[in-house]
């Protein structure tokens, strides 16, 4: 296997892309250690409460350490330092966007979702509503949420393990869909949670020692960096630059990220594992303080591969800027802190990829299998059955839909994922949760209402129209890069109609109960 | 039951606790936006203003953006302070009013 440089960075020697003794040594105990959680975890894993939500058992502190990890994904981790590195303070105002969800999420829907809820965010949308519609509707939803950032993912994986280790795409491809099938079909929640956790510290740790030595070859004082920075690539890199130029595209992207994240499946799932609505609410504070530090360092870490490595030699590997963090790590500490920030990549790569699966197998076995096709009345053994089945599926077409994208932008697929996510899901949850004449047909119209629009407008949008599909620039017949502004008022706007022309009486007497459970957590399960 | 929980949530407390629970999320959701918001209409409508420089390169800008990720998560301490002092012990007493009967 060669090395990746090539002339124009011959001055920087570099291991990456070859699978070098640290590299495989820290990912196979990464390995060992989460496989043998499995097994732990796999003998505690029989009921479907204990499959779908770790049995309730998961404390505020680890639940807001797992959804920090399934937050903080490879493409954000390698993704935002690049960009930081490469584009400079453009990249910082990207990486605070990503944070602002969460408190969103606290103020207006942990408690609520934690206390209405059972295995999945359909359970809440679908409370007082007809079961059948509302399943499906909420289904099409959450599914087509995660699949979008499943691809990104998996194309993202396949060729960030072809950079990092040398793997051929199609080999990264079938590991990442194997070891992430065992951690879910045999340890379920409990073990997918604890991958996540595992992940999450050995991400922080990483990251911390990184921005630690970075800030010590800088007398600790940020300012020296910055003028590094500037020395080399003008004082331009410290300011904004290009990233927000239309502030209504800007606020569109800030939507998406902001309501998006109260609407992606995975997320949303993890609120069912903890006990109560104090643990739900304690978890987001947690996790809030994890990734918003997360997203403090990282530019830090973007900024000193930008004045250690420089641009030419990070580009010269990866266009993208995605290997500015694993070359500043070789930099720093050589070959096996290389390794160590590899592996942990890696480990990234498959916790998230889990916590994905195990939403989609959710949505397909409770959502699909037991409240529509057998009418809300299979057994506990039908339905694990039905949920592994399921985990079993949607792991073969994750690895099938990676090696079809290969080689393929689908960078789009994110913001994809977090528009469908914030016009489908979000506007459905918060009008059922919040919302007494709300109906069956406004939740059904309006979930297919955001999830289409979202669809269609960003394929006709300049990000899909002009970027992907190489038409002409400004032949994009809907301007905004990111279409949240408009899909998601619609899909709003369509609940709220249609449920005003329709009426549901049983879904309006059902509203006492839900408010109870809703502030009081009465009958909360 | 029926009728107590009709009872219940129609009682002046019940209404007060969704009052006080609504006015908290809609002010610290308004908070977050103004933050947020202000933030990117800032970069969008006056980049001299981020781009000046307060020490030899460091731009305002720079701080500022930690500034919002701070002030995010700070305001998700003040909502779990908020609820776990004046919200939680409201809600205990209700349940208790409700299923000790």
């Amino acid at each position: 296997m060669p090395p990746v440089t090539d002339q124009a960075a011959g001055a920087i020697q570099t291991t990456l892309g070859q699978p070098t003794v640290p590299a495989i040594a820290f990912f196979l105990i990464i390995v060992a250690i989460t496989l043998a959680i499995t097994y732990w975890a796999a003998k505690r894993t029989k009921t479907t409460k204990e499959f779908y939500a770790a049995g309730r058992s998961v404390s505020a502190f680890q639940n807001g350490l797992a959804l920090s990890g399934d937050y903080m994904s490879a493409a954000s981790f390698l993704g935002i330092a690049g960009m930081v590195a490469l584009k400079g303070y453009d990249g910082m105002i990207y990486a605070v966007g990503w944070l602002v969800g969460w408190p969103a999420l606290m103020f207006l829907i942990a408690e609520p979702l934690r206390n209405l809820g059972k295995f999945t965010f359909a359970d809440v949308v679908a409370f007082r509503l007809r079961q059948t519609p509302v399943r499906i509707a909420a289904a099409i939803g959450g599914i087509l949420t995660v699949l979008f950032y499943t691809i990104a993912q998996m194309v993202g994986s396949g060729s960030l393990i072809k950079l990092m280790f040398g793997l051929p795409y199609e080999m990264a491809e079938i590991i990442v869909g194997a070891i992430m099938l065992a951690y879910v079909l045999f340890g379920g929640m409990l073990a997918t949670t604890w991958v996540q956790i595992i992940k999450a510290v050995l991400l922080l740790c990483g990251v911390s020692v990184m921005m630690f030595i970075v800030l010590a070859k800088f007398n600790f004082n940020p300012g020296e960096l910055y003028t590094a920075v500037a020395a080399q690539y003008g004082q331009g890199a410290l300011e904004p630059g290009g990233l927000i130029t239309n502030p209504i595209d800007a606020v569109s992207l800030g939507l998406a990220l902001m309501f998006g994240l109260l609407g992606l499946p995975h997320i949303l799932q993890r609120f069912f594992t903890v006990p109560d609505a104090k643990a739900a609410r304690v978890s987001v504070l947690y996790a809030t303080g994890f990734i918003g530090y997360f997203y403090i360092i990282i530019p830090i870490v973007g900024f000193g591969a930008a004045a250690l490595i420089g641009r030419e030699v990070i580009t010269s590997i990866d266009k993208g800027g995605n290997m500015a963090a694993p070359l500043l790590a070789e930099f720093l500490g050589g070959t096996p802190f290389l390794g160590f920030i590899a592996a942990v990549a890696f480990a990234t790569i498959l916790a998230v990829v889990a916590g994905l699966t195990l939403a989609a197998a959710s949505s397909f076995s409770h959502d699909i299998y037991v409240h529509v096709i057998k009418g809300g009345s299979a057994t506990e053994q039908e339905e694990v059955r039905a949920s592994k089945i399921a985990t079993l599926l949607f792991g073969i077409v994750a690895v099938l839909l990676g090696i079809l994208f290969k080689g393929q932008n689908v960078a789009f697929m994110v913001g994809l994922a977090f528009a469908i996510a914030c016009s489908a899901n979000f506007p459905a949850l918060t009008l059922s949760i919040f919302w007494k004449r709300f109906t069956t047909a406004g939740a059904v119209w309006s979930i297919l209402t955001g999830a289409f629009l979202a669809v269609g407008l960003i394929i006709i949008s300049p990000t899909v129209w002009e970027d992907v599909l190489n038409n002409p620039k400004g032949s994009a017949l809907f301007a905004l890069k990111n279409p949240a502004i408009v899909s998601m008022t619609a899909s709003f706007l369509v609940g709220y109609v249609v449920s005003l022309l329709t009426r549901e009486e049983t879904a309006e007497q059902k509203f006492e109960d839900e408010k109870l459970r809703t502030y009081l957590g009465v009958g909360a399960e | 039951m029926r009728k107590d929980v009709h009872n219940l949530l129609e009682s002046r407390e019940f209404k007060a606790l969704v009052a006080k629970k609504a006015k908290t999320s809609i002010v610290l959701s308004v908070l977050l936006f103004a933050t947020y918001y202000g933030f990117v209409l800032l970069i969008g409508f006056n980049k001299p203003f981020l781009a000046q420089k307060i020490g030899e390169t460091t731009t305002l800008g720079i701080p500022l953006g930690v500034a919002v990720i701070i002030a995010a998560w700070l305001l998700t301490v003040i909502y779990v302070v908020w609820a776990n002092t004046s919200y939680d012990p409201e809600v205990k007493r209700l349940r208790a009013q409700l299923l000790g009967k």
